[in-house]
């Protein structure tokens, strides 16, 4: 298992300032806490959307890496957007389930299958061009250098527990203010 | 003898166009399937991204609009419906502007949707007015000729819109 904080913090080392991220639940307020920075999407309004947000983002910007930082209980509630990017194939999405089998910041019951799914099969069944399933800090620090050189769509699972944890800022990720930051960051346009 | 006239599907794509709608995300909807689906997912200037429910849609429209690239969503009510929660969140909530065409499915083509005997097709404004989500009607031919424009005031507004596709668009 791998402390969430951990592998947000190996991952951080290979996002640029140009790229996107768009991440949700408790790793949206651990990154945002670990890499503040504008390109931060926080504002993906309704749960398991994340990942149809980073097909967006990544068909409208194909200049920029987009990454999705999903839930395991988020993706099982648009499991079917797996097919949808698999089909679209922006090869500039890089899609990590962080997987505790938990809705953590819903009292931490279990998702259903948490125990048994293995996203990276039917990600890779739904068109993905690179899938991996990752459970250690140590794998996780020698995959990352040569992930984001090749083409995706790539989806990495990533058995996590929870590390250090941040505070839930639902306040900011839902304003006016969240949202216009990062308007202005993606065009620069005032 | 049938005088009805019905809205050309042609237009509408040629409105999408003029209003630099550049992707199209939809789930079949028998309605506006042969007229606007079928020429659509042919058409060189407009990218279809095939989705498998439509509030990845809802999502995938309001992200694009960050940077002003502009989509439309093609699906039928029973979609609409589904997508309650992200078009709350995201359309009204967020104020993005994601506009959506809903195929009407079952309803005949003379009343208005709210006068229909069909009831998954009469409680549609009603639901779309108690969420304060604006909305037209798509079912004489020269009601496609206001598309554009209201697609243009969406961005401009950074609002939502929902066309309600009354009668089946021809080809």
């Amino acid at each position: 298992m791998i402390p969430r904080d951990q592998a947000l913090i190996r991952m951080g080392g290979f996002i640029a300032d140009e790229d996107i991220v768009v991440a949700v639940y408790q790793t949206l307020f651990d990154w945002m806490e670990i890499k503040p920075r504008v390109l931060n999407y926080v504002a993906t309004g309704a749960m398991g959307q994340a990942s149809s947000h980073g097909l967006g983002l990544a068909l409208a910007n194909p200049e920029r890496k987009v990454f999705v930082f999903d839930g395991d209980g988020s993706l099982l509630m648009n499991l079917g957007a797996l097919a949808t990017i698999g089909e679209a194939s922006p090869t500039n999405l890089f899609h990590f389930v962080f997987a505790n089998g938990t809705y953590e910041v819903n009292g931490e019951h279990p998702i259903p299958g948490g125990k048994t799914i293995e996203f990276e099969k039917i990600a890779q069944a739904c068109g993905y061009r690179q899938t991996f399933k990752v459970s250690s800090l140590v794998k996780l620090e020698k995959l990352l250098p040569d992930l984001f050189t090749k083409k995706g769509p790539t989806f990495v699972a990533l058995k996590i527990e929870p590390g250090k944890q941040y505070p839930w800022r639902y306040d900011f990720i839902h304003s006016p203010e969240a949202r216009e930051n990062f308007r202005r960051a993606l065009t620069g346009k005032p | 003898m049938n005088t009805l006239a019905y809205p050309s599907g042609k237009h509408i794509i040629k409105q999408f166009l003029a209003a630099r709608i550049q992707f199209i995300a939809s789930l079949p909807d028998i309605v506006t399937s042969s007229g606007l689906l079928w020429p659509i997912s042919h058409h060189k200037e407009l990218e279809l991204i095939r989705i498998c429910k439509e509030d990845e849609g809802v999502s995938i429209c309001a992200a694009m609009s960050y940077n002003d690239t502009r989509a439309v969503l093609l699906m039928q009510q029973t979609g609409l419906m589904d997508s309650l929660n992200a078009i709350r969140a995201l359309a009204m909530d967020y104020q993005l502007p994601v506009v959506m065409m809903v195929g009407l499915q079952g309803k005949e083509p003379e009343p208005k949707p709210e006068e229909s005997n069909v009831y998954g097709v009469r409680i549609i404004p009603s639901v779309l007015n108690a969420m304060s989500v604006p909305y037209s009607l798509i079912q004489e031919p020269d009601d496609v000729f206001e598309i554009k424009d209201i697609i243009d005031a969406c961005y401009r507004n950074s609002r939502p819109h929902v066309f309600l596709v009354g009668r089946t668009p021809l080809a």
